[in-house]
């Protein structure tokens, strides 16, 4: 919020708004999905644009239109709502055309690509336009950086020792790159990895893009002050 | 000797658990995985316009398969015409049956196979036996798996789960003698063996990569040469198909072959591909004197006209999907409980089934990532198959059903805020016992199989949705006006979106 600021923008949080419904949509559970969607739809019928920090959950709204195939109604709303849905990357470098925020981040970091927002929204660049232009950033590629997290929702609780498994390998790449940070743009994979660094003890420190940008513009207005 | 049997023992966790378990399993599937992926994406690199192709592939499959009727039919009429015995099967005891009634009427004593997943469907090497007649596996994995009284866990590499020390032993016992644990050694033994084989059996089967419409031909792709012997030296030859192998052309053949071994091994093509279209003919050197196509159904003619499912069919059958799956390569091929592993036999298995009730657990073992889909040289959307699967399992009523109670209370929270907002402060209040440091442990409830490999974050003190207040205001005090050219942007964005009508 106070990254989009800086440029005049305002974000909205309508108090109203819960959750997009994934986990029930992933397990199968489409009437208990369409009531959470039914909730977002209406939340954000008065925006122009809806910007998610997850671009898991900006992928499920693409999901809503065919969720309502017996709806006509909804499904008009959830084409509506999918059209002004953007992932925080994509919509900073796409629609607003920022790449440089000025933001200077004097570690090392890597980044994890997460499947939906990567591979399945296809924001793949955005991110590195703007991780690059971070100044002192140095950026160690991931080994192995499209393999899932084993994150997954639901997954992760019903089939927690293979999802376990899976988070394993994904934080010994982690390490094995020797990044102070690790980034990236889905709260539940970051949430997952960072649960399991912590359950190593590992210091790495794991954070969302947004968070890392808001940090290197604070780090960077604070050297311009200090030197005026 | 391994006495394993692999088919479907146990609930899905219980069979990922085994594998879990064992790191030579681990490591080999994650050894060869690794290999075949990254030729994978090699070789498509390399290709310069894959992405066009694969779309050319998916077109092909998808006209094929929404005229498969037509096809087969010319297909059939083709192949008896070049004097093919040709029959169909609507289950896979039917097929038995029809396989058993030609081995009887030969008399066979003994059967060389080539690799074929449609014959471990329908179980054949145990039918085959039951009448007294010798099935032999003649491809080098195959062979491997047959000795260890195994199933394949992959669809292209049928041992890959076993490690070479582990084959040389397997080896070493049929051989009677200790063979080094070295490919070209193990490989020789075998090729020798099977020589002696080859030139008693009675019969050959063959599987069926495609099978070409236009001229009642199939296709065989391998890499050792023995389909070959299997499909020349024996006197009568039995070829097994799914009936989604057909293709309409050899033209169209020219994609498939780009797409298949790339997908496959990485390869640019495989060392042999034969067509062959009819038993032997007078002018002829070699080749079967009777040769038999048997047209297996068992469950895919239930994927037509379904809209979620009829895509099933356009999979080539290539393995780039296991390659790709983070989940197989943890957990192997044995663990999906079937005939076909990977995401294509995480879908394949249960769609073959009618009746949901019979479906297990396999659709779940799946974070849905989108690798596999992202892996088809068909473009077959097997993540969004999965979600379907899931979804009719709880429609017909064999949810879990506790998970049926957390869903219901999953509806009624999110469809409702207040009601939502009552339920975080309860989870506020009551994670109270169980955080320490801002994280939690302990490894109770829900939580119990995420704690035993994390650190489960906690509800913050104060959440985004009661700090927005507090932020909105400072930053309505400080605010800036819009950057114009930002502004500008947005605006264009907003005219281009609603189809040029303007929105202010
Ligand atoms: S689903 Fe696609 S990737 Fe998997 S085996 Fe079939 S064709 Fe290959």
């Amino acid at each position: 919020m106070r990254l989009l600021a800086r440029y005049g923008i305002v974000l909205e949080f309508p108090n109203v708004q819960t959750c997009c419904g994934q986990p029930a949509y992933n397990s199968g559970y489409w009437k208990e999905a369409r009531a959470a969607a039914k909730t977002i739809i209406n939340a954000f019928e008065d925006s122009d644009f809806v910007v998610t920090p997850s671009g898991s959950c900006a992928y499920m709204i693409h999901h809503y239109p065919e969720m309502f195939k017996e709806e006509p109604e909804w499904q008009e709303k959830a084409l509506q709502l999918q059209r002004k849905v953007f992932e925080f990357s994509n919509f900073l470098v796409e629609v607003l055309g920022i790449q440089d925020l000025g933001a200077r981040f004097p570690h090392k970091v890597t980044y994890h690509p997460s499947c939906h927002g990567s591979r399945l929204l296809g924001v793949k660049h955005e991110p590195m336009a703007l991780l690059n232009n971070v100044e002192g950033l140095e950026l160690v590629p991931l080994p192995f950086a499209e393999d899932c997290c084993g994150f997954g929702g639901t997954f992760a609780i019903k089939m927690s020792d293979i999802s376990g498994a899976m988070v394993a390998e994904k934080a010994e790449h982690v390490i094995e790159t020797e990044a102070e940070v690790l980034v990236g743009l889905d709260m539940g994979c970051l949430m997952n990895i960072a649960g399991h660094l912590r359950y190593r003890n590992q210091p790495v420190r794991v954070m969302h893009l947004a968070e890392l940008l808001y940090e290197g513009v604070s780090y960077s207005d604070e050297h311009t002050a200090n030197r005026a | 000797m391994s006495t394993q049997q692999t088919e479907l023992k146990g609930t899905v966790k219980e069979r990922a658990q085994l594998a879990l378990n064992n790191d030579f399993l681990r490591q080999a599937v994650k050894f060869t995985t690794e290999r075949l992926r990254s030729g994978k994406l090699k070789a498509a690199e390399e290709h310069g316009n894959w992405e066009e192709w694969r779309e050319r592939g998916r077109q092909i499959r998808l006209h094929t398969i929404a005229h498969l009727d037509y096809y087969l039919g010319e297909f059939a009429n083709n192949a008896r015409e070049n004097g093919v015995h040709v029959h169909f099967a609507d289950t896979a005891q039917d097929a038995i049956s029809i396989a058993l009634q030609i081995a009887k009427a030969k008399e066979a004593k003994s059967a060389v196979k080539s690799k074929s997943m449609v014959t471990e469907e329908i179980h054949l090497n145990q039918a085959l036996q039951s009448i007294d007649c010798e099935a032999i596996e003649t491809d080098l994995g195959e062979y491997i798996i047959q000795l260890a009284n195994e199933t394949p866990s992959h669809i292209i590499i049928p041992a890959i789960h076993k490690n070479r020390y582990q084959i040389a032993e397997l080896l070493s016992e049929d051989a009677g003698e200790q063979l080094p644990p070295e490919t070209s050694v193990l490989a020789g033994y075998v090729r020798k063996k099977l020589r002696e084989k080859f030139l008693q059996a009675d019969i050959g089967v063959t599987g069926c990569n495609f099978a070409i419409a236009e001229s009642g031909s199939i296709v065989l792709f391998e890499n050792e040469g023995n389909a070959r012997m299997v499909s020349t030296v024996p006197k009568t030859q039995i070829t097994f198909m799914g009936m989604e192998r057909i293709i309409p052309s050899w033209a169209d053949l020219e994609v498939m072959a780009t797409l298949l071994p790339r997908s496959a091994t990485g390869q640019k093509l495989t060392v042999y591909m034969s067509g062959i279209t009819g038993p032997k003919r007078e002018e002829d050197g070699d080749g079967p004197e009777e040769m038999h196509i048997i047209i297996l159904d068992n469950g895919r003619s239930l994927q037509l006209g379904d809209p979620e499912f009829q895509e099933l069919l356009n999979c080539i059958r290539c393995g780039a999907c296991l390659n790709a799956c983070p989940v197989y390569r943890h957990i192997g091929g044995h663990a999906y409980g079937g005939t076909y592993s990977g995401p294509i036999g995480a879908v394949l298995t249960p769609a073959l089934k009618k009746n949901v009730a019979e479906w297990d657990d396999i659709a779940n073992a799946s974070s849905l990532c989108g690798a596999c889909y992202e892996a088809c040289p068909v473009k077959i959307p097997l993540h969004d198959m999965l979600v379907s699967l899931r979804r009719r399992k709880v429609e017909a009523g064999h949810d879990h059903p506790l998970e049926r109670v957390g869903m219901k209370g999953f509806g009624t929270v999110m469809s409702n805020v207040k009601v939502y907002h009552r339920a975080l402060k309860l989870g506020k209040l009551g994670q109270k016992v169980v955080v320490r440091d801002g994280g939690i442990r302990a490894k109770i409830g829900p939580l119990k199989g995420w704690n035993s490999h994390r650190v489960a974050p906690s509800i913050s003190k104060q959440l985004f949705r009661e700090q927005y207040g507090e932020l909105r205001s400072e930053l309505d005090q400080q605010a800036k006006a819009a950057d114009p050219a930002v502004a500008a942007r947005m605006r264009e964005w907003l005219t281009g979106r609603d189809g040029g009508a303007s929105h202010e």
